[in-house]
């Protein structure tokens, strides 16, 4: 920066309520709202040095519309919809984190076919999940294009199945308390196993395209480091927590569903970086793929939805639950208190994306502008469930 | 290793895929529309529609007016009026019909749950897509008269599900059967 801009800088006053300016080192850079890799509305103040990052403040509400006071003013059906609309790339997981926690509040139980079809589809919602960070990722170190194209193209499978399952191809709006909405439609078991035989051949192929690649390495290899002992004590979960070591896998140690029946292993990273925590999504959807194959097989015939539920004037006895999920992000928990009237009295949501963006700055300390960008995208963010 | 190799070892892939492409046509995924389109799922769902049977819109519409649906509809976007009078339903019991039913589909959210309430077959999801407007207001405020569609289109959108529903109304209306005016319940 040379001197005369400095100059003029020093002349212009500090908006009130704005830090005033910094000490004439340090630049500060707003990137966001409308920034291309922010994946979404997001915006993060910066401050630099040089090209290094030497404060970073996260500013999110662009997003905000009042999903939790919206929920406390419609009904116990009527949030179920709206849940879509959190992290919309994983409608069905939110769905079920929802129905888990009615389910809870209100004692439901949940028949066995419905069961199974909710970690088929749970499951099927992170390879969705999955796929689409890996290519947003890549795209955001600079690969334009063609890995976020072989990535959407094995979701568009996936959605596709979702949509003659559920009718909407994100907004699925699929499950329902004490079951699902709709059983099956007539060949969609064979057709989702295709899809699922087919996508070790992407993740060969993807693989062969990223692992080795010394451009990935060094853009990824000890950035963004993230400490246990930091990851735990800030709520860090979902595959960021596990890509530094910690053991924690709300499928096993809460075991909610049918997961204790099935088989899979938790991939765990060891330094915490963003190669960990990209290479943890490659590893999980191998895992994914696992259960899906074992649910798949072992899918019970019978009824898909408990008859004792009442679909209209739905009413849960007085009390509160909280259930939640490991959604492909995070834990996914909605927390609920009801006044036995037919809607909630309190309905709290606690996203994985908002709750795991808070070390944000602490990732980022020290390096420099286009690594901060990576690090977000390591984090696997959605500004729907950030900012609700 | 030589640097560069896991670079190459990428461009590798996407030279495999590219000119693979020109061979198998199962890796073109794409479709061109609005010149090819796809046909849509059985399940696939967009805004609601009313059925009607025979084939008056009018005298035919199976709603009631009950109002369950305006009650439940999470973000409030169905406007429904109740007739004063009563005309004849399916099964040729005087009901209340709706003298308005509007929607607002520029706020339906499509969640389907109208449909799910309805306890009388009335409000289905129609599949029509290309719906955008020049205006924001009256043009996507669906009438009674936009709303309402016969229960052939119901069949030509949804086969499976309007079978299941006119065999579920075939079998109540054989249940009431005893009553002094039956009429046959008419599929138009
Ligand atoms: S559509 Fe169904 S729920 Fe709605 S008013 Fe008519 S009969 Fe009642
Ligand atoms: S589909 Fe949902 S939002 Fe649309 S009218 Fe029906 S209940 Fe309302």
């Amino acid at each position: 920066m040379s001197l005369s801009t400095r100059a003029q800088h020093s002349a212009v006053e500090a908006p009130p309520g704005m830090p005033s300016r910094l000490d004439g080192e340090l630049l500060e850079v707003s990137m966001g709202p409308q920034h291309p890799s922010t994946h979404g509305v997001f915006r993060m103040n910066v401050a630099l040095e040089g090209e290094v990052v030497r404060r970073l403040k996260p500013v999110f509400g662009y997003l905000h519309r009042n999903h939790e006071k919206i929920g406390e003013n419609t009904s116990y059906l009527g949030s179920m919809p709206y849940t879509d609309r959190l992290d919309y790339i994983c409608s069905m997981s939110n769905n079920w984190g929802y129905a888990l926690s009615v389910e809870k509040l209100a004692g439901i139980e949940v028949p066995e076919r419905a069961e199974y079809l909710r970690v088929i589809l749970a499951e099927l919602t992170r390879l969705v999940n999955h796929a689409s960070l890996l290519g947003f990722l890549l795209s955001d170190m600079g690969a334009w294009g063609t890995p976020l194209m072989y990535a959407f193209r094995e979701r568009e499978n996936i959605l596709d199945l979702f949509e003659s399952l559920s009718g909407s191809r994100m907004m699925c709006d699929y499950m329902r308390f004490g079951g699902c909405r709709c059983d099956l439609p007539p060949g969609w078991m064979e057709r989702a196993r295709k899809v699922v035989d087919g996508f070790p051949h992407f993740l060969d192929e993807f693989e062969q395209l990223i692992t080795g690649n010394e451009i990935l390495i060094a853009r990824t290899q000890e950035v963004g480091k993230l400490s246990a002992e930091l990851a735990i004590s800030a709520g860090i979960t979902g595959p960021g927590l596990r890509a530094s070591g910690v053991n924690y896998d709300l499928r096993k140690v809460d075991g909610y569903g049918f997961y204790p029946r099935f088989k899979f292993r938790v991939p765990l990273g060891e330094h915490g970086d963003c190669y960990d925590r990209l290479m943890m999504r490659v590893l999980e959807l191998r895992e994914t793929l696992g259960i899906l194959r074992q649910a798949m097989d072992d899918l019970p015939a019978g009824p898909i939805m408990n008859p004792k539920v009442k679909i209209r004037a739905f009413k849960p006895p007085v009390g509160e639950a909280y259930g939640r999920i490991e959604a492909p992000k995070g834990e996914l928990g909605f927390y609920l208190i009801s006044d036995g009237s037919g809607n909630p009295y309190r309905y709290r949501v606690r996203p994985p994306s908002l709750i795991n963006l808070t070390v944000l700055e602490d990732m980022c300390l020290g390096h420099t502008v286009a690594d901060v960008m990576v690090i977000l995208g390591s984090i696997d963010i959605v500004m729907g469930e950030v900012d609700r | 290793m030589m640097i560069g190799a896991g670079i190459l070892k990428g461009m590798a892939v996407t030279g495999r895929n590219f000119i693979g492409s020109y061979f198998e046509k199962d890796r073109l995924t794409t479709v061109q529309y609005p010149e090819e389109r796809d046909v849509l799922p059985e399940n696939s769902r967009n805004f609601p529609f009313l059925v009607y049977d025979t084939n008056d819109p009018e005298a035919g519409l199976r709603c009631v007016a009950c109002k369950i649906c305006e009650k439940e509809c999470p973000p409030q976007c169905i406007y429904i009026e109740k007739s004063a009078d009563k005309k004849p339903d399916y099964m040729g019991k005087p009901q209340f019909y709706p003298a308005t039913f509007d929607i607002d589909i520029s706020v339906c959210m499509s969640c389907q749950i109208c449909v799910e309430v309805c306890p009388f077959e009335a409000i289905k999801m129609d599949k029509v897509y290309e719906l955008s407007r020049r205006e924001r207001f009256d043009a996507l405020l669906m009438r009674r008269t936009d709303l309402a569609k016969s229960n052939s289109y119901y069949h030509s959108i949804h086969p499976l599900e309007a079978e299941q529903v006119d065999a579920t109304l075939a079998a109540a209306a054989a249940k009431k059967k005893p009553a002094p005016t039956p009429a046959p319940p008419a599929s138009g």
